[in-house]
């Protein structure tokens, strides 16, 4: 009987035609995938994407100079300098970011103690040169005022568990 | 091609011996089949394999020498990067060796955090691992599908680490947050629809004649040889050698869940495919258990020497400023002392030797890679073997070379 059994699954291709059976049901099945630039996942609070320098409500930078994101960041890629202002506060007068050495940890973000400096939702920073990957001040300012209504929302939905 | 000169044979009239060298083909580093950077210089007789020779090192960072320069809370990230395919896991040992070190418990919660998300690696490692092995043999289909479950699964990783591979998230002293409102509902409803999917993957290769002919009895390895190789993990038990850490050495919460380790016996490229797919399915019983187990609780040693402490506290309490700034700058120092742990990742046995000095740094750091062993085993599997079955060979000894090369 075993023996009938298999030469008749033998000749009858019974496996492989239950494998295009199946391949036929998943054909007609719901599609898992995404058309991307129009459509895309919903990111987590917590994901890690271009970093952001933030402001105060008042227009003020967040950044006191503490070089804290400086000391932990394990690929050494963030450089600061500081000096006072006029007003006697301490602010950065230079603060860079090299993207092609970051490796998106997140431990600056979790370092800074006054939210300054965020890894922000934004994944879609490619450019066509590797200079332009080398963020200044100005450019992280500017990431901030645009992300800012996104960065302070995820802060506040993540504020439970940090 | 070349015409031998002293031949043992007499030629006879009318006859002539030709004998042919055999000829070395470069199979890699770039080859799709290489999973990797893998160089595999093939000696040839015709299409048989006589002398497979791997060269590795395309993907060295010097990944130990990097962690000997950094604190010990900044050189979790590197340890994503070795295998990158199973990153929690790879984080898993450094945090269990300082731990050790240190000689501190991570609270109940964490652990329980820690072996649910070591298992959710394990069926993602596992998914990639089978489905790009069956692509390799040239079953398409369920890589395509391999890959819908892996970003319901990398969905998971992201909304409790924040990133989708590298994750950062097993910090020695516990793991970096707790899990998000909602995350082990949608964990527990994946495991509950994802056993149908190994069900769809097993119908089209199980039994697939075409799959058994490219697997059975392809790369046959013996249990005396694969302990001699240094093998172990899932290839080590498709040998037939019932081995496992999660069982032989209970680490975290393993002695608390029920699960069984599949055996192979034949220790061929078929047996190393079931026994990875019959992992999967242990993998989500316990994960169905750690999800049933787990209670509310700190997810972190409550000593703030160790970890930093909640942002509410930070930017109200002095002390712990003074505590967040230290530990983001000087990190903490353990006490001198040496330790080797392992963990059983996906793929077998991955260890830490980490001496420390009593410094905020690690003296030394060596990682014992799991592919190393099986890929130095590649000469031995591939032997007499047809060209096309050394990459079968490569597919199911599952080897990934961030770690290799480290």
């Amino acid at each position: 009987m075993a023996f009938l059994d298999r030469t008749a699954r033998q000749f009858l291709l019974l496996e492989i035609a239950q494998g295009m059976w199946l391949t036929l049901r998943y054909f007609f099945s719901r599609k898992a995938t995404l058309n991307y630039p129009y459509e895309k996942n919903p990111l987590s609070p917590r994901f890690r994407g271009e970093h952001a320098l933030r402001r105060y409500p008042n227009g003020e930078e967040r950044c006191i100079a503490c070089k804290l994101c400086e000391a932990i960041c394990p690929s050494q890629c963030i450089v600061i300098e500081a000096e006072p202002r006029a007003d006697g506060s301490r602010r950065t007068t230079r603060y860079d970011i090299d993207m092609t050495k970051c490796i998106y940890c997140g431990l600056c973000e979790e370092a800074c103690p006054v939210d300054a400096i965020v890894e922000g939702p934004n994944f879609e920073f490619s450019v066509e040169t590797r200079e332009e990957l080398m963020y200044d001040k100005a450019r992280l300012l500017a990431n901030g005022d645009r992300w800012e209504a996104e960065l302070a929302r995820r802060l506040e939905l993540d504020a439970p568990y940090r | 091609m070349q015409q031998s000169s002293d031949t043992p044979v007499a030629e006879k009239p009318g006859q002539r011996i030709v004998e042919f060298d055999s000829h070395a083909v470069n199979f890699g580093p770039q080859h799709p089949a290489a999973h990797g950077v893998l160089r595999l210089i093939l000696e040839l007789d015709g299409e048989v394999v006589e002398r497979a020779d791997p060269h590795i090192g395309f993907l060295h960072r010097g990944t130990e020498k990097l962690i000997e320069y950094r604190t010990y809370m900044q050189n979790v990230p590197y340890f994503d990067r070795l295998d990158y395919v199973s990153p929690m896991c790879q984080e898993h040992p450094f945090a269990l060796a300082v731990e050790k070190l240190l000689g501190i418990t991570v609270p109940e919660r964490a652990q329980w955090i820690r072996v649910l998300f070591s298992e959710i690696t394990r069926v993602l490692n596992h998914l990639l691992n089978l489905t790009s092995y069956a692509l390799d043999v040239g079953a398409i289909t369920p890589i395509l599908w391999g890959f819908e479950e892996r970003e319901k699964l990398l969905q998971f990783y992201e909304d409790v680490s924040g990133a989708r591979f590298h994750s950062n998230y097993f910090r020695p002293g516990g793991v970096a947050r707790d899990l998000p409102a909602g995350t082990e509902e949608r964990i527990a409803a994946w495991a509950d629809g994802f056993p149908k999917f190994i069900d769809d993957l097993e119908e089209l290769l199980t039994s697939n004649r075409i799959w058994k002919q490219r697997t059975v009895n392809i790369g046959v390895m013996s249990p005396e040889d694969a302990l001699a190789w240094g093998w172990s993990g899932p290839n080590l038990r498709a040998s037939g050698v019932p081995w496992d850490l999660r069982r032989a050495q209970p680490y975290e919460k393993y002695a608390e869940v029920d699960f069984e380790i599949p055996v192979g016996r034949h220790g061929d490229c078929y047996d190393r495919f079931l026994v990875r797919v019959w992992e999967m399915r242990e993998s989500v019983r316990i994960i169905k258990q750690c999800l049933e187990k787990m209670r509310p609780g700190p997810v972190k040693v409550q000593d703030w020497k160790f970890v930093p402490p909640r942002r509410e506290e930070m930017k109200r309490s002095m002390e712990a400023l003074i505590h967040h700034f230290k530990l983001f700058t000087e990190g903490f120092h353990v006490p001198a002392g040496a330790t080797y742990t392992v963990v059983e990742t996906p793929k077998g046995e991955f260890g830490v030797y980490l001496v420390a000095d009593g410094t905020n740094r690690p003296y030394r750091c060596k990682i014992r890679p799991t592919g190393f062993a099986y890929l130095q085993a590649m000469d031995v599997l591939a032997k007499r073997h047809l060209l096309a079955d050394a990459v079968a060979i490569i597919g199911s000894i599952d080897i990934v070379f961030g770690e290799i090369d480290r």
